[in-house]
């Protein structure tokens, strides 16, 4: 069954499009992550025009990432001081994405910086999220020492605030950053961040990892509405249409994958993470790098 | 006196031995949802006052464009191991759909001259933009033809020759397929009749294409109230995706 989508202008088949979000939201109900990394090139791989994609996306991640930060919600591993000083510096990084996406798409080279961006972004984290599994399933059995409390450059910054639910007291400034990169991220690649977010909370900020996840969702959901809107005006990119099936395929998908992902561990979780997101990354890498069988390319004059 | 007026009369009458009567199986095409491309039929007759002549032979050239709009070809360069865009060439204008079917080879049917006049043939209705910057007129030429060569890989751009039907000289009939990737807009279709390659007769008629329904209601609040599309589709996404979440949890299996 076609479908003819209003804004992508292109017919694509239903069953494709449910089977997408439906793909995409097994993996990340397996892994917890929002999936907008697989989504957004996914969806231009079926010859959805980047703009819309990225746009669609970051629409998609609001439907995925809402309902896990009610349920976080639910379970009070929310710190919401944190989460609104995240979302501060994420709007603000989103705005200038925004603006940086404009420019780019201005000189035409639009698609090989959101390549370049996935490259860069999910080649790195993939790395060292492999590395770091790898080595504490290496490790397993071992006890683990941490220091409880670490003074770094974090703690040295002006700006200090009391932030209770992740027991931190540090300045406003590191938060802000974090916040601010990962909304960047969001406005040019149509993700949400976590994979960013996630670990730089843990390892830059310091914060207790019981409210991690919760807080790192509850920055997402705020961000990525802000996207979507931002794109909705200015490029008017967003996809009614597209968005509603990847989100049906996606919720369902996730249940399924929520259920495999509680039978493997943690480590192992892990590791195929870490492997899905470098394949992504070098697949990706392999476009920028292979001589392309199509040198030229069409845009259509905007305005 | 009178025969003056006579010859005056005839002077000012078209004087044409062959006219068209045609028709188009449909005026408009509604994109709805399930659009998935659609035929075009395009019939007609060339109608005569005096017996037709034994030679040359009548030919028939239909053709089907779409809307116009100025593009940019960019070409990608190898630079520092990456595939980067680096020339590009503007183009003035450039029709979104073009098909052409003919009863024969276009180069036997139509001479150059009438072709450069009626802009039949895709090359003539690529328009590249006056003085565009960057490179010589035969590197343009390169960019012009790589747009051609995607829009016909596409089915954006085709050419069927030998598809028009010609029965005794004067019936005619061709199906041309638009396809599912329509933009919207006037698409015009030209009849040409041709002798010895120049144009006997030419008729002209429209096709209005335009999205129907749903896809009409949200690319135009997509367009035109931004904010309020933009807003609806994040409460879409929350009663979506919270919904359904919910209602997993409530349906165990």
């Amino acid at each position: 069954m076609q479908l003819y989508l209003p804004i992508a202008e292109v017919s694509v088949n239903v069953f494709v499009l449910l089977g997408l979000g439906g793909l995409v939201g097994f993996l990340s109900g397996m892994f917890g992550v929002g999936g907008g990394f697989l989504i957004t090139p996914l969806l231009m791989l079926i010859g959805v025009p980047p703009a819309v994609a990225v746009a669609t996306g970051a629409n998609q991640v609001v439907a995925s990432s809402i309902s896990g930060v009610l349920a976080q919600f639910k379970r009070r591993a929310v710190d919401i001081k944190m989460g609104v000083v995240l979302t501060v510096g994420g709007l603000l990084g989103s705005t200038i994405g925004g603006f940086v996406f404009d420019l780019m798409n201005r000189l035409g080279q639009i698609d090989v910086f959101v390549q370049l961006s996935y490259v860069l972004f999910l080649g790195l984290i993939g790395g060292m999220m492999l590395v770091e599994s790898v080595r504490s399933l290496l490790r397993t059995g071992k006890a683990v020492v941490r220091r409880g409390h670490v003074h770094t450059l974090v703690h040295r910054m002006p700006f200090k605030m009391k932030f209770r639910a992740s027991g931190l007291y540090i300045s406003v400034i590191p938060p802000l950053m974090v916040g601010a990169a990962v909304g960047f991220l969001s406005a040019i690649m149509g993700v949400g961040g976590g994979f960013i977010m996630v670990p730089a909370m843990i390892y830059l900020l310091g914060m207790q990892t019981k409210v991690v996840v919760g807080t790192s969702l509850f920055q997402i959901t705020f961000v990525t509405a802000y996207t979507t809107l931002v794109h909705a005006v200015t490029h008017h990119t967003v996809d009614m249409m597209l968005a509603l099936l990847l989100i049906l395929g996606g919720v369902i998908g996730a249940q399924f994958g929520a259920r495999v992902g509680v039978r493997l561990k943690a480590e192992q979780l892990r590791i195929l993470l870490s492997l899905l997101v470098l394949a992504v990354a070098v697949k990706i890498a392999f476009d920028l790098l292979l001589t392309p069988s199509e040198l030229y390319s069409i845009t259509r004059v905007v305005g | 006196m009178i025969r003056v007026l006579l010859a005056l009369l005839l002077l000012a009458l078209p004087v044409r031995a062959e006219e068209i009567v045609s028709g188009v199986s449909q005026s408009g095409v509604s994109i709805t949802t399930n659009f998935d491309g659609t035929a075009i039929l395009v019939y007609g007759a060339a109608i005569r006052d005096r017996p037709a002549p034994d030679w040359p032979l009548l030919q028939v050239i239909i053709t089907i464009e779409g809307p116009s709009a100025p593009l940019v070809v960019r070409k990608k360069e190898r630079v520092a191991g990456i595939w980067l865009n680096r020339g590009a060439v503007q183009i003035a204008s450039a029709p979104s759909f073009y098909a052409v079917a003919t009863t024969g080879d276009i180069g036997d049917i139509l001479s150059p001259e009438a072709d450069a006049k009626y802009h039949v043939t895709i090359p003539q209705t690529i328009k590249a933009a006056e003085g565009a910057a960057g490179g010589s007129a035969a590197d343009q030429g390169q960019y012009v033809a790589a747009l051609q060569r995607i829009r016909a890989q596409s089915g954006s751009y085709r050419l069927a020759q030998d598809s028009v039907l010609l029965l005794r000289q004067s019936l005619f009939r061709t199906d041309i397929t638009l396809p599912a990737n329509l933009v919207e807009g006037v698409y015009k279709v030209r009849i040409f009749l041709t002798r010895g390659g120049n144009v006997v007769d030419m008729q002209e008629s429209q096709i209005n294409v335009a999205k129907a329904g749903l896809e009409r209601a949200l690319y135009n609040l997509a367009m035109q109230s931004p904010l309020v599309y933009g807003v609806l589709s994040l409460l879409m996404a929350m009663v979506a995706g919270w919904g359904a979440s919910e209602l997993f949890k409530r349906v165990r299996f």
